[in-house]
């Protein structure tokens, strides 16, 4: 017998959640003598108030659908990967080698070219981490919490060692050639009449975000492997019953991991900077992990909940411009939505699930 | 009248829609052995866990020596002189014998002279009761029945006067069982009172004075042992006639189907686990294998189930499995006709946040039958297959999207049973096929696994359960310490003899 | 090339200053993790008690005021841990992570408000920090120092010149031995570490002595964030913590979460921080010179090696990570 409807578990549960981290960012407004309301005025207007503050929203959430999935995927195998920042960074990379190093005619096939790249490269640095843990048992969050730290000195190194143009002072790469610009959404809603802003960063990756999504629910829950996955996340001992190697299982999880948090590449780096700078990640691997405990490892939650934090970057974006709060809020919002949703989980389900068995036995 | 050592009134308990125990009264009166029988999940456990303050009653009061006690943890059972020895011990498995006992009764904050007090009132127990263990033994060094006289010395430290044990002989040899009888009948000579939970009929009329019957949740009846029978209690615990013996015709076996020589398993640690395993299995035969848990019989089981690396051969019609690990794993065994219903249903067989048709493939979503095309899957096929199955092996509710752990621990061994005897093995291994089950569920268990025997196919039968093995088996091998002790015909030998094997004593030397 | 080099006294000095808060926060996890509690969350406690102890520091001038604030803040963030691990079940590592965030975000915030440096909090000096403590007869000046001989250098720059917390992380690895080893707290902790039925059974709470585990964390962390902010540096800066929690789950591991094995451990991780200070010295011993990012990544990777290559058979305690449910 289930305790409760289905949808107060994917709904009403997350929105609770979400209520008690506003009511909190609330007061840690107010006590640095913020009022909260105001800073909700400014939010609203400048994530949604326009076609440009949707084009920031947006491309935000394509960021963070990417990163979601990633975290999501390597969840359902128990894998807790928080070195999707790290993963992130070097997908970079592989967006920079495509666009830079390869002349590609159109901006297509750039774009497949940068995809598979930047797949690349970020699932060989979530690879590493799951091979050791596979083989030698080391512990993967701390493993790819310290590949994060690696990759951003390697970072560094490349952009000041190897890939920066010379005579630059800045450390980045030369910007991309022409042919690999992507379409943004002005681009891409014009040919359909509707006019959208020229200046906002939303680009045709969220389109490739939502491709994503469709592809990871269609693994997970569609094919051979997605069942092999789900059924190592859930019991380690029936797998291997059922001739399920742990070994494999890790791996491709954790590259799959890996490749979508590096192809967030495609909208940060060739979509929007067109050049690959120092952090350009920006700390989007983080909020994966919050997007994918609200959206329930489910790619139609990480949607709706990418998009809601894709409001809260841009809102925090304003604030710190609008009303000197610093971007960081953003990060602490972050941390009580992974806080609620994730380990206080059974805090906010209990009283939930008490009322809606009361409510039954009245209807009995 | 003398006044009860305990006295339960009104005692109700449920966990979630689960009513583990609906108004149980009971009275045990001083100085007697009390047995509790009932069925897998009739909620005797419970009921002790509740008078040892492990779980809280919803309803219901505790009447200790006639004084109303609250019991609201086991620090309060303790001081009301309580003791319990668990189904799983609750013991500290990198701890010393002596640390064990002393934990939770520490006389000062100084850990060194507790130990020093302890050792000595230890040795004087020790003596008083015949409970000889070394107190500066490693737990997980020493054998389970060592650890079940931890477990009484922990309660006798604490000066318990009431003793609780909870399905004490499960995982000891018939001789080992015996010495633990011997001891409860000294406690209960010194004046101590002896709560025995168990399932079986045996031992009740064996020990115990008096017995109380539960059945699916509440109180049955009470009788003097003396004056009831076995068949009596049988009927109370499950409240209808109950044949007690497995209806089979003679096994007619014929080719050899398994052959196995001189299998040994080592674990991470270096442990030979499987010694020198030699066995084979016929065509329509049972081959039981009897043995006190851990003595190499789950290694056996996951060596041939294909996930337990081995040395040694294993040939199966007349063709050798690989058994290094590297070209062989539970889908290849599946493959070549092997199926197996695993010990411990809840870690291995079933996956209890699965659907029912989720689990329903579990090791064989591989099966082209449950491919939609290359890439995907066919749920709809899957939930179809489950039905059909799910109808034939009597799973109730018949509903294939319901999860596994919202099946009863029979139905949820149904499920299991129907995935690996409808693949129509060749071999079939079976681990504790009745474990936890209802006595409904263990004669239809029975009755499918004799069906598939008649049907020209080899069978494994591992089983604690000795009656089990005794009523199934067409051959029965007894396992100790990882090795095979011998093998008997189920009609020419007994009970007695089967219990000197199990504890290692070989038939020609006994 | 002259490997004896590597072996610098001030090196030396400088391995103990940097492995004092790795010692603290691993003693911290040593503390949580023998009692069944996963802890993440040792990042995020000591980059807020850096920061709450450099702030009121700066505010009232008095350190001891600030390592107290420090400490205080540090127990709120496991209690936190507690309430979503301990009380409500909850995921251990999820828990950590948020905790982790919430420092991260609130540290710069609050800083930004307070002082409005960006931040950081101002620079602090005199009673507002802990000044390395001057053994008698050590030398102090760098011209004295290189014209001394090895047991004076050894004197002067290893055992005489920390502030007084380096002294306290290194008391506090004898004193946990005892604690874990030769009182019944000890006994208990690492019983219900192991199997918390045992525990519960034997009349004791389960998660009283959980929370009591975590409680200690919380004040070795704070001591080890205090530290980093008022005696390693000079004030606080964003992320100050810089991976050190992490660094010390891993020395945890490395140390199979015994007391003096966690001290050599840290030592080792505080020489390769020491090591990655000091360029010229590594570039003199090999001869050759090495890339500064690589220097900064060291430590990290190190860590990656430690973890994959030398931990071998380590078994954490068994029931670690999972929440206490009694059994059905």
């Amino acid at each position: 017998m289930e305790k409760m409807p289905k949808w107060a578990d994917v709904i009403l549960i997350p929105a609770i959640s979400i209520l008690l981290a506003a009511i909190i960012s609330g007061l840690v407004l107010l006590a640095t003598g913020k009022d909260p309301l105001n800073a909700l005025a400014i939010m609203f207007d400048g994530a949604v108030g326009s076609s440009r503050a949707w084009g920031y929203t947006l491309y935000y959430a394509t960021n963070f659908i990417f990163t979601g999935l990633a975290v999501a995927v390597a969840f359902h195998a128990r894998m807790f990967n928080i070195g999707g920042e790290g993963q992130a960074l070097l997908g970079g990379v592989g967006v920079a080698v495509a666009c830079l190093y390869i002349p590609w005619p159109h901006w297509t096939l750039a774009l497949l070219g940068a995809i598979v790249l930047s797949g690349i490269f970020g699932a060989f640095w979530a690879a590493i981490p799951a091979f050791l843990q596979a083989k030698r048992g080391s512990h993967i969050v701390i493993t790819t919490i310290m590949f994060n730290f690696i990759a951003y000195s390697l970072i560094n190194h490349l952009l000041v060692n190897v890939m920066k143009p010379a005579g630059v002072m800045e450390p980045a790469t030369a910007s991309f050639p022409e042919a690999a610009h992507l379409p943004n959404f002005h681009d891409i809603l014009g040919l359909v009449g509707i006019d959208f802003a020229m200046d906002a960063p939303a680009n045709i990756a969220f389109f490739v975000a939502l491709l994503a999504c469709w592809f990871l629910w269609a693994l997970i829950w569609r094919t051979r492997i997605g069942y092999q996955i789900r059924q190592f996340g859930e019991s380690e001992s029936a797998a291997r019953y059922a001739g399920v190697s742990p070994t494999k299982i890790i791996m491709i999880s954790m590259i799959l991991s890996g490749m979508f948090a590096g192809m967030m590449s495609i909208n940060n780096v060739m979509g929007e900077a067109e050049r690959l700078v120092l952090n350009s990640a920006e700390g989007a691997g983080f909020i994966g992990i919050a997007v994918a405990l609200m959206g329930r490892n489910h790619p139609v939650g990480i949607v709706l909940a990418a998009i809601l934090f894709g409001f809260l970057y841009q809102g925090g974006t304003q604030l710190s411009i609008q009303a000197q709060i610093p971007k960081e809020m953003v990060v602490v919002i972050q941390s009580l939505v992974i806080l609620f949703t994730g380990a206080l989980d059974h805090m906010v389900r209990s009283p939930v699930e008490r009322i809606f068995l009361a409510l039954r036995r009245k209807e009995a | 009248m003398t006044t009860p050592a305990i006295e339960l009134k009104g005692i109700s308990k449920a966990f979630g829609p689960v009513q583990a125990n609906k108004d149980i009264n009971i009275r045990v009166m001083p100085g007697t052995i009390h047995g509790i029988i009932g069925e897998n999940g009739a909620g005797k456990s419970t009921l002790m866990s509740i008078l040892y303050g492990f779980y809280k009653a919803d309803a219901g009061e505790i009447f200790i020596n006639g004084n109303k006690t609250e019991i609201p943890d086991s620090q309060h059972a303790i001081a009301a002189g309580i003791g319990m020895v668990f189904q799983h011990f609750k013991l500290v498995e990198n701890f010393t014998v002596l640390e064990n006992i002393v934990l939770g009764a520490e006389d000062g904050p100084m850990l060194t002279s507790s130990l020093r007090k302890a050792r000595a009132q230890l040795k004087q127990l020790a003596e008083d009761y015949g409970l000889n263990v070394d107190p500066d033994a490693i737990i997980e060094n020493i054998g389970v029945g060592q650890q079940q006289r931890v477990e009484i010395l922990k309660a006798l430290y604490r000066k318990a006067e009431i003793l609780i044990l909870d399905e004490p002989t499960g995982v000891l040899t018939p001789a080992e069982a015996d010495q633990l009888f011997r001891i409860l009948e000294r406690l209960k000579d010194e004046g101590k009172t002896v709560i025995l939970i168990t399932h079986k009929l045996r031992e009740i009329m064996e020990i115990t004075d008096e017995v109380s019957v539960m059945r699916r949740g509440t109180m049955v009846g009470h009788v003097a042992t003396a004056k009831t029978s076995p068949a009596e209690l049988a009927e109370m615990m499950v409240g209808r006639k109950v044949l007690l013996e497995v209806d089979k015709a003679p096994a007619k076996p014929g080719r050899t189907i398994l052959e196995v020589k001189n299998l040994s398993v080592t674990d991470k640690w270096g442990v030979k686990r499987l010694k020198e395993v030699s066995l084979t299995i016929r065509a329509g035969e049972i081959l039981g294998i009897a043995g006190v848990a851990g003595n190499g019989q789950s290694e056996l089981l996951e060596v041939l189930g294909g996930y337990q690396k081995a040395t040694g051969e294993v040939i199966l019609n007349g063709e050798a499995i690989d058994l290094t690990g590297l070209h062989s794993d539970g889908q290849t065994r599946r493959s070549r006709g092997i199926a197996h219903v695993p010990e411990d249903r809840q870690a291995e067989g079933l996956i209890m946040n699965f659907t029912a048709w989720e689990n329903m493939v579990l090791g064989y979503h591989n099966d082209p039958k449950y491919q939609k095309n290359a890439l995907f899957m066919d749920n709809a096929a899957i939930r179809k297959d489950t039905e059909e199955k799910m109808a034939r092996f009597d799973v109730r509710p018949p509903l294939p999207e319901l999860t596994a752990k919202s099946f009863s621990g029979g139905n949820q061994q149904k499920i299991v049973v129907a995935r690996e005897i409808e693949r129509n093995p060749d071999l079939l291994l079976v681990g504790q096929p009745t474990r936890g089950v209802d006595i409904g569920a263990i004669e239809f268990i029975h009755k499918q696994i004799v069906a598939l025997r008649d049907a020209g196919k080899a069978i494994l039968l591992v089983s604690v359960e000795l009656d089990e093995i005794m009523s199934l088996s067409d051959r029965i091998a007894v396992m100790f310490d990882g090795r095979i002790m011998g093998e008997r015909d189920p009609e020419k030998t007994s009970v007695q003899e089967l219990g000197l094997l199990m504890a290692g004593i070989s038939g020609e030397a006994a | 090339m002259d490997f004896l080099l590597l072996l610098d006294t001030s090196v030396l000095g400088t391995t103990i200053r940097m492995a004092t808060p790795l010692l603290l926060a691993c003693l911290a996890g040593l503390f949580s993790e023998r009692a069944g509690i996963f802890d993440i969350g040792l990042e995020g406690k000591m980059l807020l008690s850096a920061f709450l102890a450099a702030a009121v520091a700066y505010t009232s001038g008095n350190v001891w005021i600030g390592l107290l604030a420090g400490i205080a803040g540090s127990l709120m963030l496991s209690g936190i841990h507690g309430l979503a691990s301990i009380t409500f079940r909850g995921n251990q590592l999820i828990s950590g992570v948020a905790i982790n965030f919430f420092a991260s975000g609130i540290t710069v915030v609050a800083a930004q408000s307070w002082f409005g440096q960006g931040g950081r909090t101002p620079q602090i000096s005199g009673a507002a920090r802990f000044d390395p403590i001057i053994w008698p007869g050590a030398l102090t000046r760098i011209r004295d120092l290189l014209q001394a001989n090895l047991s004076t250098k050894i004197y002067s720059q290893i055992i005489s010149g920390h502030a007084i917390i380096v002294y306290i992380a290194l008391l506090a690895v004898p004193l946990a031995w005892w604690i874990l080893y030769r009182t019944r707290f000890g006994l208990r902790l690492r019983a219900v570490g192991e199997n918390p039925a045992a525990v519960d059974t034997a009349g004791i709470s389960v998660i009283r002595l959980r929370f009591g585990a975590i409680m200690i964390a919380g004040v070795l962390c704070g001591i080890a964030g205090a530290y980093m902010s008022t005696a390693l540096q000079a004030g606080f800066v964003r992320e100050m913590s810089a991976g050190r929690g992490y660094i010390a789950l891993a020395a945890l591991i490395f140390a199979k979460w015994r007391p003096w094995q966690a001290l050599g451990a840290t030592l080792l991780f505080g020489y390769l921080q020491a090591l990655a200070l000091r360029p010229d010295i590594i570039e003199k011993a090999i001869g050759v010179k090495v890339q500064v990012q690589l220097l900064d990544a060291l430590p990290y990777i190190l860590t990656v090696v430690i973890l994959a290559g030398f931990v071998g058979k380590a078994i954490p305690p068994r029931a670690g990570g999972e929440p206490y449910v009694k059994e059905r």
